[in-house]
């Protein structure tokens, strides 16, 4: 098991597995979504309260739940390569950031949509919206700190140590933004909870959270390659790769 | 012989006050811009003490976090220009605890007189002397922990070149629970209710921030400086 | 290497086929030296060839990407607290205090011992010449001056390890015969220096051992 733990941190074995199993996450995902979106958009019945506006839950929630979990999982990768100075790890770290970022300004912008005719306003300050505004923040501060540094493993090692600080604080900033906000209740403000609960609003919306995970993991398939790429640009087994391409596809070796 | 942690502990203490009492201007600076920024927000808005008392606890809570965030300028950078962070990380102390009784220091000189003039402050923007030792106790404990996180944020941006508001986006949503739970505190006392809660809750920020942050603060310091 | 035991236990200090990035230039390619008890290893090799870099890897400021360091045998990973007693280094900045006189920043500095009196520091204040300025600010003293104050806290420190980054730069012909004759005591009493310098330090001196960088 470790030997496997072991061979995967290494940049050639995880560039080959990542590329294996890219479609095996792609496809599935795609159904799921499709099945999801027919279960939330069509069978689940209209809420009672919201009527047809809450079906947005459907999106806005699983991508808030992405956004914490892309943020944790950054956080350990980096936490990971910190301390045992795994090079893959911090690029997985590198590589979860900027789709994090989408997550969290989607939930967002679900978020706002949905609060328009719940509350009149594109924007409250609840306690849910809020942790999200702030949580993009910090992935913001994340990728602004990575790209101050030019030196790629200082970078590396720089934000790591942001990462944990911040998912460290993550709990606190969320329980401090609850508190906050239950201490200045509005009477008409309802909170962007979910609705009636009925078990045909339900499935869809685990459905599309697993859907939205094994998205993620499609993803990062790709992106950690490109980060692989980027990072091994003049490694031998790259060389090799690159000339077997292009042998395959006939174009003159340089 | 080595000194021990109480020795290392005093002797940077008395360098960093040496060092300042050569430099008073640098240090009565975060003070001013305070007292200059708290100043805004009526100018900004009402010169009703009425209507300026609401807001009072936020303002002056912004303000000292804007007055810490710009002193935090001073605290590693020069050591790391001048090359004597390097001896600390090389010497056979901690660093951890070199950095947290440095930061220590820099929150004596630059945060405790924005403390101390704070109940002027509030009474200038409308609130009751009744709040004061609320405001007090409150900014005590809340600049405290502005200063450890604060350090965090400059010690990972110490080796960059324009890192001042980089520093600051990294600080700031971290230092946002501190903020509302300091200014919960004296908007309650404001009212005449107990603010015990809320300082409890400042306290235990406190108090997480000063038992992980100094290790931050080394492991962030090890890579600026290399 | 010697090859008896005797002369195996000298070995201070090695460094193993290091290997050092500063982005994408292979700046240290397998480098390997050690240093032994009463012997001073220059470094030496033209500007940006990577001395610098390679005593701030000894000292363990700059990570390495591969190869071992060892002190006195063991790996420095586990020693590090004591590599870090048994080591004095002077970088390219002077690590003083501007604002503070040299006898401040001596006394003040995180290497003090608590045995270490005002007068050890006059001494060897005043063998390098500077004991005239040893209660002005660092402010108003001249580069070579300076230089020499940085210096009297490694000369002033029981580390039998020295690592040493262009020690003599601004220093006049009498600075540099004065810091020569620090050297050669410190080698006198079995302490060992790593010095990276353009000028051939204490030549003629057997126990200097040239490591070439290109």
């Amino acid at each position: 098991m470790w030997t496997w733990f072991h061979k995967l941190a290494s940049p050639p074995y995880a560039y080959d597995v990542a590329g294996k199993c890219q479609p095996w996450f792609w496809w599935p995902s795609l159904i799921l979504m499709a099945v999801s979106a027919y279960g939330g958009l069509v069978l689940a019945p209209p809420d009672y309260q919201q009527k047809d506006a809450f079906r947005i839950i459907y999106v806005h929630a699983p991508s808030a739940w992405m956004s914490l979990f892309v943020y944790s999982t950054m956080a350990i990768a980096a936490g990971v390569g910190l301390i045992w100075r795994i090079k893959l790890a911090h690029a997985f770290a590198a590589a979860c950031a900027p789709i994090g970022v989408w997550f969290t300004g989607l939930a967002l912008i679900t978020g706002s949509v949905w609060g328009k005719p719940m509350w009149g306003t594109w924007w409250a300050w609840d306690p849910r919206l809020t942790s999200e505004l702030i949580l993009l923040f910090l992935y913001l501060g994340y990728l602004s700190l990575r790209s101050s540094f030019e030196d790629i493993s200082r970078a590396d090692r720089a934000s790591a140590v942001l990462a944990v600080v911040g998912v460290v604080n993550v709990p606190i900033i969320h329980y401090s933004v609850i508190w906050w906000n239950s201490l200045h209740q509005g009477p008409s403000v309802t909170k962007t909870g979910a609705p009636t609960i009925d078990p045909s609003m339900l499935w869809p919306l685990f459905c599309m959270i697993v859907a939205f995970m094994l998205f993620f993991a499609a993803v990062m398939c790709d992106r950690l390659r490109a980060e692989i790429l980027k990072r091994e640009r003049s490694a031998k087994w790259l060389m090799k790769e690159v000339a077997v391409a292009h042998e395959r596809d006939g174009v003159p070796n340089v | 012989m080595v000194q021990g942690l109480g020795e290392v502990a005093w002797t940077v203490v008395v360098r960093e006050l040496k060092l300042t009492s050569r430099r008073w201007d640098q240090a009565v600076q975060p003070l001013v811009f305070f007292c200059v920024v708290t100043t805004l927000f009526p100018l900004a808005t009402t010169s009703d003490l009425a209507e300026l008392r609401h807001i009072a606890p936020g303002v002056l809570w912004v303000a000292a976090m804007l007055a810490s965030l710009l002193a935090l300028e001073s605290l590693f950078r020069p050591d790391v220009d001048d090359g004597t962070m390097e001896q600390w990380v090389l010497s056979q102390q901690p660093l951890a605890w070199l950095l947290l009784a440095k930061t220590a220091v820099h929150w004596l000189v630059t945060g405790v007189p924005l403390v101390l003039i704070s109940p002027l402050l509030a009474t200038a923007l409308g609130m009751a002397p009744e709040a004061w030792s609320t405001v007090i106790a409150s900014l005590a404990i809340g600049t405290a922990t502005l200063s450890v996180l604060g350090a965090v944020g400059a010690a990972l941006t110490v080796s960059l070149r324009r890192g001042n508001m980089l520093m600051a986006l990294l600080v700031l949503p971290l230092e946002m629970p501190v903020l509302i739970f300091g200014a919960r505190a004296i908007e309650v006392a404001s009212y005449g209710e107990n603010p015990s809660s809320s300082l409890m809750l400042l306290t235990a920020v406190l108090l997480f921030s000063v038992s992980l942050g100094p290790f931050a603060m080394a492991q962030a310091m090890r890579i600026g400086i290399e | 290497m010697g090859s008896n035991a005797s002369q195996a236990a000298q070995v201070l200090f090695e460094a193993r086929a290091l290997h050092l990035w500063r982005g994408d230039h292979h700046l240290l390619r397998g480098v390997s030296f050690a240093v032994q008890r009463a012997e001073l290893v220059q470094v030496v090799g033209r500007n940006g060839v990577g001395k610098t870099s390679l005593l701030r890897a000894a000292c363990g400021l700059l990570p390495v990407e591969a190869g071992e360091l060892f002190w006195q045998g063991q790996l420095l990973g586990r020693v590090h607290d004591e590599f870090n007693g048994a080591l004095a280094y002077l970088g390219h900045a002077n690590a003083l205090k501007a604002d503070l006189t040299p006898l401040e920043n001596l006394k003040l500095g995180v290497h003090a011992t608590p045995h270490d009196g005002t007068q050890k520091f006059e001494k060897v204040l005043d063998a390098l010449g500077v004991a005239a300025c040893a209660r002005l600010p660092v402010r108003v003293l001249s580069q070579g001056q300076r230089r020499r104050v940085a210096l009297a806290r490694v000369f002033a420190s029981n580390a039998p390890l020295w690592i040493l980054d262009e020690p003599i730069t601004n220093l006049d012909a009498d600075g540099v015969g004065r810091v020569e004759h620090f050297l050669a005591e410190h080698l006198n009493g079995g302490g060992a220096i790593i010095a990276a310098a353009h000028q051939r330090l204490l030549q003629n001196d057997a126990r200097v051992r040239s490591l070439e960088l290109n």
